[in-house]
């Protein structure tokens, strides 16, 4: 564990030592926030020159564990923060993001209720045609063990992942939707801008209604949209000059077309 | 004179290449002891904390559930055995039929061809393969059976015989190519037809090499962890069907480490470590079998 930090320091140390000028930015975390970071950092280091922002992905988790030890300056979470973590950390919000749930185009369910999808995921419900759809055999697809998205669609339904009766679990939202496609009868969950852009790409997939509410970039800012989160940047006590310059960016006006670009919903 | 100056010439170019090999050869095989020594490392404050037990007690894999964590190895163990016995008793037959075909019946100009698709089939990542798998062969099983997710030990099985299917088929080749060419016009002499000496001379001749490439096979497909963590579904459970999902060790891996906290990644680091001996006894195990029936068939 010690030896990449150090050799991170050395990277570091080697960095700032050619230029004088030039300062890097490490930011690790969310693999829903690090596509529209990087864009963000691209925009920023051009109007920028002399500071280099290394974006990295690899889960809320390691954004939050990587900002507090320090070997990120900036961690990205795509949740609120818990109780324990606000001691050391600060969040600061970028967009909101909704998690909604995706079938494939040919199944005939438009709209299921908190009900409906807590009976779906606990395997009391097992056959499409008890929630309107065809005589098909469900297939529930989950995300794996520490995503967000998973966290914040269990919060929804107050379920505990041990309650969850899954056929297939996946990682990325990319397999939650490749695994939709593959299998007319899997109900699967993303987040909202992946789905939409998959959607207007083609992908033969369906957002389904929620609570009544059609997901869609206008119910998540509005709030009416039951399944949404946060997306944070996270700091510690210490953050470099160059790192603060960077944050106020990300929290500026200036990105909204860049949070738009990936489907998120800018708040400013 | 000059001839004893070369000799002691020759004799320290000797040491110094030897040195140096020897080196090589050291830091090679020392890599592999860092490795596990950072698996160990990695795994200890489990093995510590008497977690180690729970790891072969406890009958489900749910690190992150408040209520109820379970920590259970064996279901992902087994579908770490059970998709690689499956991959290989897929591609053993096809590879073994191939290799026969490029060394006995098929044309020159054919057998080069067929060469170069199986070199090609080495080098396409494994990442495509997965791919092509939850496209195209999950897709199908879901036609064939549409109760079952599709995702499952049998696409699992079918994705990894296509991944070693050329290193089997290419290592059977060379070991039939290096049959003795006297043993077979022996045969011919005989009067034994092409498939009897193919069966009775060719083939046994050729075991060793053949059991090489299937042991190659085995090691590349208990470590795959991209093109299984698409296609297996990813239940950590003993499968009862060929259409169930199954988790190998390595998928779990893939899934979580990058989001697992200190004791979840510990009984991670724990659970390579698990895969890492059985891959150890397993291929000691097989070599073990090979010099056996090597120094067998020298005997006979």
């Amino acid at each position: 564990m010690l030896t990449p930090v150090l050799l991170l320091a050395a990277l570091c140390l080697g960095s700032c030592g050619k230029g004088e000028k030039s300062e890097s930015i490490i930011v690790t975390g969310s693999s829903t926030i690090a596509p529209l970071v990087a864009d963000a950092a691209k925009q920023y280091e051009a109007s920028h020159p002399g500071v280099r922002i290394e974006v990295q992905s690899g889960g809320s988790s390691r954004g939050i564990s990587d900002a507090t030890s320090g070997v990120a300056e900036l961690g990205m979470v795509s949740r609120s923060l818990k109780d324990e973590e606000k001691t050391d950390l600060t969040a600061h919000t970028l967009a909101m993001d909704g998690v909604c749930v995706v079938i494939h185009r040919d199944n005939p369910v438009k709209q299921l209720d908190k009900q409906q999808l807590i009976d779906l995921y606990t395997k009391k419900i097992t056959n499409w045609k008890d929630v309107g759809g065809n005589d098909a055999t469900v297939v529930v697809a989950n995300k794996a063990e520490g995503r967000s998205t998973l966290e914040v669609f269990l919060h929804y339904l107050d379920l505990d992942n041990a309650d969850v009766k899954a056929d297939v679990v996946v990682g990325e939202n990319l397999h939650v939707i490749h695994s939709v496609v593959s299998n007319p009868n899997t109900i699967g969950y993303v987040s909202i801008g992946t789905a939409s852009a998959e959607e207007k790409a083609g992908t033969p997939i369906k957002l389904v209604v929620t609570g009544k509410v059609v997901p869609t970039m206008e119910a998540v800012k509005d709030g009416s949209f039951p399944i949404t989160r946060p997306l944070n940047v996270v700091t510690d006590a210490e953050t470099s000059p160059a790192a603060r310059a960077f944050l106020d960016y990300l929290m500026s006006t200036e990105i909204n077309d860049i949070i738009e670009k990936h489907f998120f919903v800018p708040i400013r | 004179m000059t001839s004893s100056r070369n000799t002691s010439l020759s004799r320290s170019v000797d040491r110094v290449t030897g040195g140096i090999l020897g080196l090589i050869a050291i830091v090679s095989g020392g890599l592999v002891l860092v490795i596990l020594w950072h698996l160990i490392s990695g795994a200890w404050p489990a093995i510590e904390a008497g977690r180690l037990g729970l790891f072969f007690t406890d009958g489900k894999w749910q690190p992150g559930s408040e209520r109820d964590p379970q920590f259970g190895v064996v279901p992902m163990l087994a579908g770490s055995v059970l998709v690689t016995l499956l991959a290989v008793a897929l591609a053993l037959p096809v590879g073994l039929a191939s290799a026969v075909f490029h060394r006995f019946y098929a044309p020159p100009a054919l057998e080069r061809w067929h060469r170069r698709m199986m070199e090609l089939l080495i080098g396409v990542p494994a990442v495509v393969f997965g791919f092509w798998g939850l496209m195209v062969v999950v897709p199908a099983i879901v036609r064939f059976a549409p109760d079952s997710p599709g995702q499952s030990l049998l696409a699992g099985g079918i994705v990894l015989a296509l991944m070693i299917l050329p290193l089997i088929a290419l290592t059977s080749q060379a070991a039939l190519q290096a049959v003795p060419a006297a043993q077979l016009q022996a045969a011919a002499g005989l009067g034994l037809g092409r498939a009897s000496t193919i069966l009775s001379i060719a083939l046994p001749a050729a075991r060793g090499g053949i059991t090489g490439g299937v042991l190659l096979g085995l090691a590349r497909a208990i470590g795959e962890t991209m093109a299984v963590v698409l296609v297996c579904g990813n239940i950590p459970q003993i499968p009862q069907s060929l259409l169930d999902p199954i988790r190998p060790i390595t998928s779990t891996i893939a899934l979580e480490m990058g989001y697992a906290t200190a004791s979840h990644k510990a009984l991670l680091f724990c659970a390579a470590l698990v895969l890492v001996l059985f891959c150890a006894l397993m291929v000691g195990w097989l070599s073990f079998r090979k010099s056996a029936s090597d120094s067998g068939t020298g005997g006979a």
